[in-house]
């Protein structure tokens, strides 16, 4: 009982938009794709949602083919980034459209566009015109819309990006609700924020050039990123990838900066390595490298500082405010328990135990 | 500052709209002067300057004498105008959405061409098409009839249906479309029901020019009609005999633009509200 997707492909132009895409989606589970602009996240939606046919794979739910379903008779539903809704019809008209598409009789019509109205906090709001809304409030709508079908494939593209913080906090907590009560739907997300899918704690899929490149739970990704790209696309800030070797002396990211071999590295080969660190996991100490300041970044109550040794540039994300000149010295702590190691190529050689 | 600046801009647009208004004035003042009137220098004031007539606005409406019952002529031209608007306007509006969503190829032809094609319509001077018009007309028996020229009008209307309403489509956006299909709206429910209830502003923009350039033609209502059939502008013209008469030309020119004035009036407050905010932010 799921939506499989078989070496989905589809190019324009000669630039892969999605580059054999197979994967197994299934019934009340919620899916997080995470990865940057361009990664081919909303090719992937348009694809499974039957807007846009794959050059070459095949979309089957439930075992039955989908190639041929137009989409107006799939069972789909869509929220986009931008608040698409109905501007000539009332919010009730908005989230009856679907229903009324369907030829529903009017009293089942009523009674789903009031509870869902309910759950999403538009029932004061029915009569209004979507462009009376604020964009909170019209998303509200849009997601409205894509719920009261209860279809069986529910994706949002980004859907809280072009909101204030603050309601993207708001909305984020109640999406979680909501899907949660979808015990039917295959509801599929899309960021690039990693952090979200952390808080979603949702099955990810990580995309990056139209390939899928890694797919798991939300913590096992952060824990044990597959590649140096996924490590980058699955933290924020990126992580921090330190080319180095190890030998039988220990650990070397540049001539002068050596680290005692960690515990989790033992069982690798000498030889070299890339290393990751996250940038939360750096600490500013009184004794360490000796680093100089390059940017600091304050945002609200935290700190993202941009530090340089030699050939060895590092982001390190502190919490508070630490106010830092340019060009000032600062030592920084890096413990080597907490290092990730790749291979010169990109695959993970070993991640540390607690998970980074 | 401030205060220059407003003087200054209410200055502007007094002189602009004197420009504007004057010559309708003055087509007012004459249509209601005699032979003596006109040639008795410029006045303006009526009874004070000059001995008001109703001669030039009786002519229109009697036939014998000078006169030219204008009656006929304006209701063909109200009836070819707006046929032909409305057929443009309906037609050029499904192809201008199919040219906007749809990707068609033929050969080496594409959507742009295509758009080009309908254009391209409308470079060539009229001339070169009045005799093309004229044989065509000729061979289906439509010469100097209604249903001739409203097929002419259509080919000259709708590439100006299409340009405006291709243009428009293109910024409404395809986002729209895909949430009516995955509503469960075939292509085209999606225009009917979700994109054309959206497309007020397009609709009166390309309505408009439509009307305007099919009231004001006079080229092909001149070639392609003799007795039978005689639109307004022509009509107007006939006026023209060895003796101008400046005040029946006057008060059948203010008739001919009233309509134009009013639909200008009324679809006007339409431009400014019914966007397509609500739909994208």
């Amino acid at each position: 009982m799921s939506l499989v997707s078989t070496e989905l492909t589809r190019r324009i132009d000669g630039i892969a938009h999605l580059d054999g895409i197979s994967c197994a989606l299934e019934r009340g589970r919620f899916y997080v794709v995470v990865g940057q602009t361009l990664s081919g996240k909303t090719s992937l939606l348009h694809a499974l949602a039957g807007l846009d046919a794959p050059d070459t794979g095949t979309i089957t739910l439930d075992g039955a083919d989908l190639a041929a379903v137009p989409v107006w008779s799939r069972s789909v539903s869509m929220v986009y980034q931008q608040f698409i809704n109905y501007p000539h019809l009332t919010v009730y008209e908005n989230i009856a459209f679907p229903l009324r598409r369907r030829r529903l009789a009017r009293a089942e019509i009523e009674r789903r566009v009031r509870a869902i109205a309910e759950t999403v906090g538009l029932a004061q709001l029915l009569a209004r015109l979507p462009g009376a809304l604020s964009g909170g409030q019209q998303q509200r709508v849009a997601l409205a819309r894509s719920l009261v079908k209860g279809s069986d494939l529910l994706l949002l593209d980004e859907p809280l990006v072009n909101l204030d913080y603050k309601l993207r906090e708001q909305l984020r907590e109640e999406f979680l609700n909501i899907f949660g009560a979808q015990s039917r739907s295959i509801v599929v997300y899309t960021t690039a924020d990693p952090n979200e899918a952390l808080l979603f704690d949702a099955e990810v899929l990580v995309m990056h050039e139209g390939r899928l490149l890694q797919v798991g739970s939300a913590q096992s990704v952060y824990a044990r990123p597959a590649t140096t790209t996924v490590a980058r696309i699955f933290s924020d800030p990126p992580m921090n990838l330190l080319p180095g070797s190890l030998d039988d002396s220990g650990l070397r990211l540049t001539d002068d900066v050596r680290l005692p071999r960690p515990r989790h590295l033992d069982s690798l080969r000498p030889g070299p390595y890339v290393f990751g660190i996250h940038p939360g996991d750096i600490t500013l100490g009184a004794s360490g490298i000796a680093t100089e300041v390059e940017l600091a970044e304050i945002s609200g109550s935290e700190t993202f500082l941009h530090v340089r040794h030699a050939q060895m540039r590092l982001v390190a994300h502190l919490s508070g405010v630490h106010a830092h000149a340019l060009g000032e010295n600062v030592q920084i702590a890096l413990d080597g328990a907490k290092l990730f190691a790749f291979a010169p190529e990109g695959g993970l050689a070993a991640a540390p135990a607690s998970g980074g | 500052m401030s205060a220059l600046y407003r003087a200054l801009k209410y200055a502007a647009i007094l002189l602009w709209s004197a420009f504007v208004i004057a010559p309708f004035l003055w087509a007012l003042t004459t249509s209601f002067k005699t032979a003596n009137g006109i040639t008795s220098g410029p006045t303006y004031i009526p009874w004070l300057q000059y001995e008001p007539s109703f001669e030039g606005w009786r002519l229109l409406f009697s036939s014998g004498g000078g006169g030219i019952a204008i009656a006929g002529p304006y209701l063909s031209s109200l009836v070819v105008t707006i046929s032909a608007s409305l057929i443009s306007l309906a037609l050029g509006t499904l192809a201008a959405y199919g040219l906007s969503r749809f990707t068609y190829r033929a050969g080496f032809v594409r959507n742009a061409d295509i758009t080009f094609f309908f254009i391209s319509q409308r470079i060539m001077p009229p001339v070169v098409l009045a005799i093309p018009f004229f044989l065509m007309l000729q061979f289906l028996g439509l010469l100097d009839t209604e249903v001739g020229l409203i097929i002419v009008y259509i080919a000259l209307l709708m590439p100006i249906a299409v340009w405006v309403m291709v243009d428009f489509f293109n910024t409404v956006p395809r986002e729209l479309d895909e949430s009516a299909m995955l509503d469960g709206c075939s292509p085209f429910e999606t225009f009917w029901r979700v994109i054309l209830p959206n497309s007020r502003p397009g609709l009166v923009v390309a309505g408009l020019f439509c009307l305007i350039f099919g009231w004001n033609d006079f080229f092909f209502a001149f070639t392609l009609t003799f007795t039978q059939t005689q639109l307004l502008p022509v009509a107007i013209v006939a006026l023209n005999s060895s003796v101008t008469p400046w005040w029946s030309l006057s008060a059948a020119a203010l008739v001919s633009v009233a309509p134009l004035v009013a639909v200008a009036f009324v679809l006007e407050s339409y431009l400014s509200r019914g966007n397509l905010a609500g739909a994208v932010r």
